[in-house]
């Protein structure tokens, strides 16, 4: 099972429809599947050349195209990801990344899902005007922040550390984290809530007992998106860091060489990418919808 | 999942709500710290600190800041990159969105009817999940120049030699003086013939490596009545030989177009040369022809297209862009898609519709609320592309391909270091957002 399968409309077939009315309907569709195919395997095919790329040999590099590996497949060698393994840059900049990313994760989820709750649950005075605001956050562009939190980190003493880029990344999460689950808490039935209410549970033992287990669905969805955005961050851990480097930092620093280290930045890319891509394939399903309850970010 | 619904808040019983509002805090607490220390400060003081020089709050210059970006007002990438910047930005918004949205559309109509459709989500979705910076460095692989190393260019050249028939070879001289010409205007024996006459056309200077595979001995063929025969070869044998005699060891030169010329210069007929180098032009009478080596076998081979210099670069990030971009689109428009009632389709079709109709008549007008938010959601996007920028463009071209994100980082920490210049390129950069701030917070209003 699959995340799209929820989304594909079911094909009512008429069976009184005879064999060759199926056939000459089979055959118009050809071209239409002769295109996806063509539009699938031009899909793949950057990303497999990124791959095919990190198997080759400088030499073997600017000597031969990347798709020279199917047809010779023994000028393919490892030596580029034991080497790249063996460095002490890269893995480092990975093992700080997964530091980055988890911490961005989950403290956005916490922070994000008691404010979601109070959003949904909780009336206070002001309420609807406060979850505005937060819809208004959720398209500032990061670009507003990146001075004045630069100049904040270093009297702070946060600059160059994976707590000020967990911090940051946390931040400009939450507007989504709050939207989507605030949403995502207003429809679970008003009973249950009431019920636990009137035995005494508290607001804390009712929010770790019913919401957190009854929004997980949501909570899931959420996680993958900043998992990914975290993993994947540029912009923040280039101005907020410089020896903090998470791995696209430190991929970048050989970029400016393109071409001479080619044996260094394409398997540290693909390294880069295989974890996201684990995570959206084993989590395709919230992935989706995750991105159909939020795409307003 | 389904987007719940909008319940009533629950009524809290009257006497509680002083110790509501403590619980809310409570549960807010943390989050407001956060937004409020990280966003809602710093976006403040970004406009507060647009309105001062590079060297801090003590320098108020106004609005010269805002100045600086449109002066001088010239669409140049050295003379002003930051208008060129806002240029670039410019073609994002109007291409991007618009193209992904589209594409996104194609695809999930396209599928929802294909048996195959969940692999071809996946492939087209997978992009997302990697990073713009990750994405770069493929598609910097992808637009290598040279098509031997650039896939793209690799497989436009390939497409090419379906239409334009390369040539055969780059360089070439004459063996001998009774040949003439060159490489770009072709070559001609001098030497008038007519029917059973034998043309020896020595080429020389032709490296070893580009003499075209499968070239056997030449030979020199035997005068034939009613035709001109002749030899097009490689006119050299190691230790020297007699130029215009075809020896031992000399390869013919297969594949190299002949023409030949009637006495008044016009061409009369054309083939190419045998692997031992031999052609035949049968049917021919009376003489003065002349024949010579067309100047298309000399056609220099596909170069590849400059994706990464300065002309292209825009247009090449946003390609990859789409990439990434396009099973977003494709996505939340199928799930939009399969909402629509079967039955209006079906209702459609019964009535005469074609295909086509359906979809210009029914799909698209009823999908038209989520391609707006697919449009927005893009738009903003677009806005703030920072990684696939540097992560593509050469450092060679990154001026040229440089979007309003990637000038206020450049301006504030790449060197310049100017807090006040990019504090205000930020803020133009907020600013152009506001609109679709102001749409969602209406648009929340309106649910609400």
């Amino acid at each position: 099972m699959t995340a799209y399968e929820a989304e594909a409309p079911v094909v009512i077939k008429d069976p009184s429809e005879a064999l060759p009315a199926r056939i000459a309907r089979g055959a118009a569709r050809l071209p239409v599947h002769i295109f996806l195919i063509a539009v699938g395997v031009l899909w793949l095919v950057p990303t497999i050349g990124l791959f095919f790329t990190s198997l080759l040999s400088p030499e073997d590099f600017t000597l031969n195209g990347w798709w020279k590996v199917i047809a010779h497949p023994h000028i393919a060698t490892w030596a580029n990801y034991s080497n790249v393994w063996n460095s002490t840059d890269i893995p480092h900049a990975l093992w700080l990344t997964a530091q980055i990313a988890i911490g961005g994760t989950v403290l956005p989820i916490l922070v994000g899902a008691l404010a979601g709750y109070a959003f949904a649950w909780i009336e206070f005075p002001g309420r609807d005007w406060l979850f505005i605001v937060v819809i208004a956050l959720l398209v500032v562009p990061l670009q507003m922040a990146l001075i004045p939190i630069f100049t904040l980190y270093n009297h702070l003493s946060l600059y160059d550390t994976v707590f000020g880029l967990i911090l940051f990344h946390t931040a400009f999460g939450l507007p989504f984290a709050i939207f989507l689950l605030r949403n995502f808490f207003i429809g679970i039935p008003k009973d249950i809530l009431e019920s636990a209410r009137i035995d005494g549970a508290s607001e804390i033992r009712i929010f770790v007992r019913l919401i957190l287990p009854l929004g997980l669905p949501a909570i899931a969805s959420l996680a993958i998106f900043q998992f990914l955005w975290t993993w994947n961050d540029l912009l923040v851990a280039l101005t907020m860091a410089r020896n903090t480097q998470p791995i696209t930092v430190a991929i970048f620093s050989n970029l400016r060489q393109f071409g001479s280290n080619i044996d260094i930045i394409a398997p540290a890319s693909f390294m880069s990418l295989i974890i996201p891509l684990a995570v959206f394939f084993a989590f395709q399903r919230y992935f989706v919808q995750g991105l159909l309850a939020g795409s307003v970010k | 999942m389904e987007p719940p619904p909008a319940a009533a808040a629950p009524s809290a019983p009257h006497h509680n709500i002083l110790r509501r509002n403590a619980v809310a805090i409570g549960f807010l607490g943390p989050a407001l710290i956060l937004l409020g220390v990280w966003i809602v400060y710093p976006a403040i003081y970004t406009i507060v600190r647009s309105f001062f020089g590079k060297s801090g709050f003590g320098d108020f210059v106004g609005i010269d800041n805002y100045k600086a970006l449109f002066t001088p007002f010239t669409f140049d990438a050295s003379a002003n990159p930051l208008l060129w910047s806002i240029r670039n930005s410019a073609i994002w918004i109007l291409v991007a969105p618009a193209v992904i949205t589209a594409f996104g559309l194609v695809f999930a109509v396209l599928t929802e009817r294909i048996r195959w459709s969940v692999a071809f989500k996946t492939v087209v979705f997978m992009p997302m999940a990697i990073s713009l910076f990750a994405t770069g460095v493929i598609w910097h692989v992808m637009y290598i120049k040279d098509p031997s190393q650039g896939a793209v260019n690799a497989g436009i050249g390939a497409i090419r030699s379906w239409f334009v028939s390369g040539g055969v070879l780059e360089e070439a001289s004459p063996a001998t003086s009774n040949v003439t010409g060159s490489t770009s205007r072709g070559f001609v024996l001098q030497k008038p013939l007519g029917s059973g006459g034998v043309a020896p056309l020595g080429l020389t200077a032709i490296p070893t490596d580009q003499v075209p595979s499968g070239a056997k001995q030449a030979v020199l063929p035997a005068s034939k009545q009613g035709a001109i025969t002749g030899v097009v070869w490689r006119d050299f044998s190691p230790g020297g030989g007699t130029p215009g005699k075809v020896e031992k060891g000399e390869l013919g030169l297969p594949g190299v177009k002949l023409n030949l010329f009637d006495s008044r210069g016009a061409k009369v007929q054309g083939t190419s040369a045998a692997d031992d180098g031999t052609f035949t032009f049968s049917g021919v009478s009376g003489s003065g022809y002349k024949v010579g080596v067309a100047s298309s076998t000399f056609a220099p081979p596909f170069a590849g297209v400059s994706w990464l210099g300065s002309q292209l670069i825009t247009p090449s990030i946003i390609i990859a862009y789409i990439w990434v971009w396009a099973g977003f689109a494709m996505v939340v428009i199928g799930a939009g898609l399969a909402a629509i009632s079967r039955e209006v389709l079906e209702a459609a079709r019964t009535d005469g519709a074609s295909e086509w109709q359906v979809f210009r008549r029914v799909t698209v007008p009823l999908l038209a609320p989520v391609l707006s938010v697919v449009f927005i959601t893009m738009l903003i996007n677009v806005l703030k592309v920072f990684d696939i920028v540097i992560s593509v463009a050469p450092g060679s071209t990154q001026t040229d391909a440089a979007v309003i994100a990637v000038q206020m980082w450049r301006q504030s920490f790449g060197g310049v270091n100017d807090f006040g210049l990019g504090s205000a390129i930020a803020v133009f950069l907020f600013v152009l957002v506001v609109p679709i701030l102001l749409l969602n917070v209406r648009r929340f209003r309106r649910e609400t």
